[in-house]
């Protein structure tokens, strides 16, 4: 394996001449620099050459400089691998240190076959794309749903058992999903708060009736908005991060490794995060609650002349518990969906980074859909209840 | 001979754990230099140190007479497309396939057309020993020999001067480890590359090395032919090349050498 030291210096590239091909009664003369940059000018040298300089009697390489795998693979390909090994092994004069490169190119071209791709017409690739996307959406459903059940199959297999409970996951989630994000909803609602009352108020003014101001905002953040708020907000931020967690964990092979240590992927990653959920929204949104109330207080106090004590004293005299039991009792409903189906998405995701892109913008386009879904129809469910 | 990467008094340290402390080191032109030390010795830190992907403690690292960390970014990238590196993991673009892996480099460095840079890719992944029915494969689909040969193809891709191989047999079947040995020898004489290569492989380091450096007690004990580095006393050196295993390699790089060119070149 030791070479010569005259050699070393060769290696510096100095003044390079262009790679140049020439074709001249039954001879092809290669010369200058067979290399990667010059490899897009060769190619169209290559392409200008008459069809039958392919099948050439002789190759002069006599004056070939340097040539790489770029150029020794456009060589091969134009003469075909071959033919240009029957030549190299003929060629008396060529170094054996490029003699082997050209060699061992055109061995594994000549290996190498190309496998045909057929492109179906447009008209039935457009058609069978919407047979996929409807055929998808049916198995979104029914994914979710086989989901939801191997979840709460698992979660009453775990139940009765203590010394299965991840209590260390499921405080380590609870923090993530709840305590850190209560500044954010806090923040979020108390702004909400402030704008509702400032639309009431406009509205209402017209009537007279802006103390009514305090039973819209009181109304609206119990029943609907503190919940909503809370959840679309997870949605975004707790989804994701299920999705992406697990997702990353799915490519680098780690929930095969859960599996094959005889444990449960859905009882190890899966129930705390659910469980930690269904904690966390409640207490997310009774915060929610409470801080856009406070935001509509301090509009009232501030720009209504509302004071404060009689702010208080008209929610105490209005506004029955129960709206504030509607509210809260959707929360561990919408936890429970917005956890599972970011915890499914990062079971779906396929075995690269891209894959983890795309199922994160599904679970959090999904769980936000689910939410206002579910919203809307327990709305309507509530009020044709008279609750 | 030149010396085209100097390593000079490296330090590198995680916390409290002192990976490397004073460690000097040479790559001359046009050699393969075998990089061997038990696991955890800090090989893949010390390839990474020197290709600017990890910033040392302490210690000066110059690359063709250059500082890497230190050059402003258009001139760290055309440096860049001087080597290439095969990572220990493979590294390869999940979200590609085979060719379009390979051809990445290509079109953005050279401005290759897209089908000129597949075709080129292509013969990358043919002379790594791949078939043709993976170019349009994706690496989560592969076998770990075939990631640890696309990747090869991917460190190839711009014919770069200088080759950073992490462990490239690891997973390797020993008639694609032999080919793979034979490719780096070819192509190290035909291109004049120059190959710094971390292994385990004994076989490899018979059948293509230079020269040796060993890591051990957070240096380089010794940087030399392989005869003078298994004659080197250091314990760990003669259990390395003087247990089974290292017998049976230097038996067998014997045979090769009494009957060269077994293949009928
Ligand atoms: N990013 C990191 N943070 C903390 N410690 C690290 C980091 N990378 C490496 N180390 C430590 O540095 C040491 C050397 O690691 P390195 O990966 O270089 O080993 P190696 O010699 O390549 O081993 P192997 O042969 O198993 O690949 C190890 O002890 C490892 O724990
Ligand atoms: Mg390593």
């Amino acid at each position: 394996m030791q070479h010569g030291s005259a050699r070393q210096e060769t290696s510096v590239p100095p003044n390079t001449t262009p790679g140049n091909v020439t074709f001249n009664r039954g001879a092809l003369a290669i010369t200058g620099d067979w290399t990667l940059p010059a490899y897009q000018a060769i190619e169209q040298q290559l392409s200008r050459l008459p069809l039958h300089s392919r099948k050439p009697d002789t190759l002069d390489l006599a004056n070939l400089g340097r040539i790489d795998t770029a150029g020794a693979s456009l060589l091969a390909d134009f003469l075909g691998p071959d033919r240009l090994e029957g030549f190299v092994e003929n060629d008396p004069v060529l170094e054996r240190d490029t003699a082997a490169l050209l060699r061992i190119v055109a061995r594994s071209l000549g290996q190498w076959k190309e496998p045909d791709i057929a492109e179906a017409p447009i008209l039935s690739r457009w058609l069978s794309h919407i047979g996929e996307r409807v055929e998808s959406l049916g198995l979104l459903l029914w994914q979710l749903l086989g989901f939801m059940g191997q979840t709460l199959a698992t979660l009453f297999s775990v139940l009765p058992h203590p010394g299965r409970w991840r209590v260390t996951a499921f405080v380590a989630a609870v923090q993530d999903t709840g305590l850190n994000a209560l500044p954010i909803v806090a923040l979020l609602t108390f702004l909400v708060g402030a704008v509702v009352a400032f639309l009431g108020a406009t509205v209402l003014e017209d009537f007279g009736a802006t103390i009514y101001t305090v039973n819209l905002v009181a109304f609206s953040f119990l029943r609907e908005f503190g919940v909503l708020l809370a959840a679309i907000l997870l949605a975004g931020r707790t989804a994701s991060s299920f999705t992406a967690h697990i997702g990353a964990m799915k490519v680098n092979e780690e929930l095969d490794a859960i599996r094959t240590l005889g444990l449960n992927p859905v009882e190890l990653l899966v129930l705390p995060r659910v469980l930690a959920m269904m904690v966390s929204l409640p207490i997310l949104t009774f915060v929610g609650m409470i801080a856009g109330m406070v935001g509509g207080a301090l509009v009232c106090v501030l720009s209504l002349d509302i004071s404060l004590g009689q702010f208080l004293a008209i929610v105490e005299r209005d506004i029955a518990l129960r709206h504030f039991l509607v509210g809260l009792s959707k929360a561990p409903v919408l936890a429970f969906l917005i956890a599972v189906i970011g915890c499914l998405e990062g079971f779906k995701v396929g075995g690269s980074a891209q894959s983890v892109g795309e199922h994160t913008t599904s679970s959090v386009v999904q769980s936000i859909f689910t939410v206002i879904l579910l919203d809307a129809i327990a709305a309507l469910f509530f009020m044709e209840m008279g609750w | 001979m030149t010396s085209i990467i100097q390593v000079r008094e490296l330090c590198n340290r995680f916390g409290d754990n002192v990976v490397h402390l004073g460690l000097d080191l040479d790559l001359r032109r046009r050699e393969i230099l075998g990089v061997v030390g038990g696991s955890g010795t800090g090989k893949s830190v010390l390839l990474r140190s020197i290709i600017g992907l990890h910033r040392p403690t302490y210690g000066q690292i110059r690359i063709f007479g250059k500082n890497l960390l230190t050059l402003p970014p258009p001139e760290r990238s055309k440096l860049e497309q001087r080597f290439g590196v095969l990572f220990q993991g493979g590294a390869l673009f999940t979200s590609l396939n085979l060719q379009e892996n390979v051809a990445i480099p290509l079109m953005e460095h050279i401005g290759l057309s897209r089908p000129d840079a597949e075709k080129l890719a292509r013969v990358k992944l043919a002379l790594t020993g791949l078939p043709a029915s993976a170019a349009r494969k994706y690496p989560s689909e592969l076998s770990g020999g075939m990631v640890k040969r696309a990747s090869l193809a991917r460190a190839l891709a711009l014919d770069p001067e200088i080759l950073f191989l992490d462990e490239p047999t690891a997973g390797l079947d020993p008639i694609g480890a032999a080919a793979f040995d034979q490719l780096l020898v070819t192509l190290r004489n035909a291109l004049g590359l120059t190959v710094f290569l971390v292994t385990h492989d004994l076989d490899t380091l018979y059948a293509t090395c230079d020269r040796v450096a060993v890591l051990s007690q957070q240096r380089v004990i010794i940087a030399d032919t392989l005869e003078r580095v298994a004659a080197d006393p250091d314990p760990w050196i003669q259990d390395y090349f003087q247990g089974p295993r290292g017998r049976a390699a230097s038996r067998a790089a014997d045979d090769d050498r009494a009957n060269p060119h077994g293949d009928g070149n």
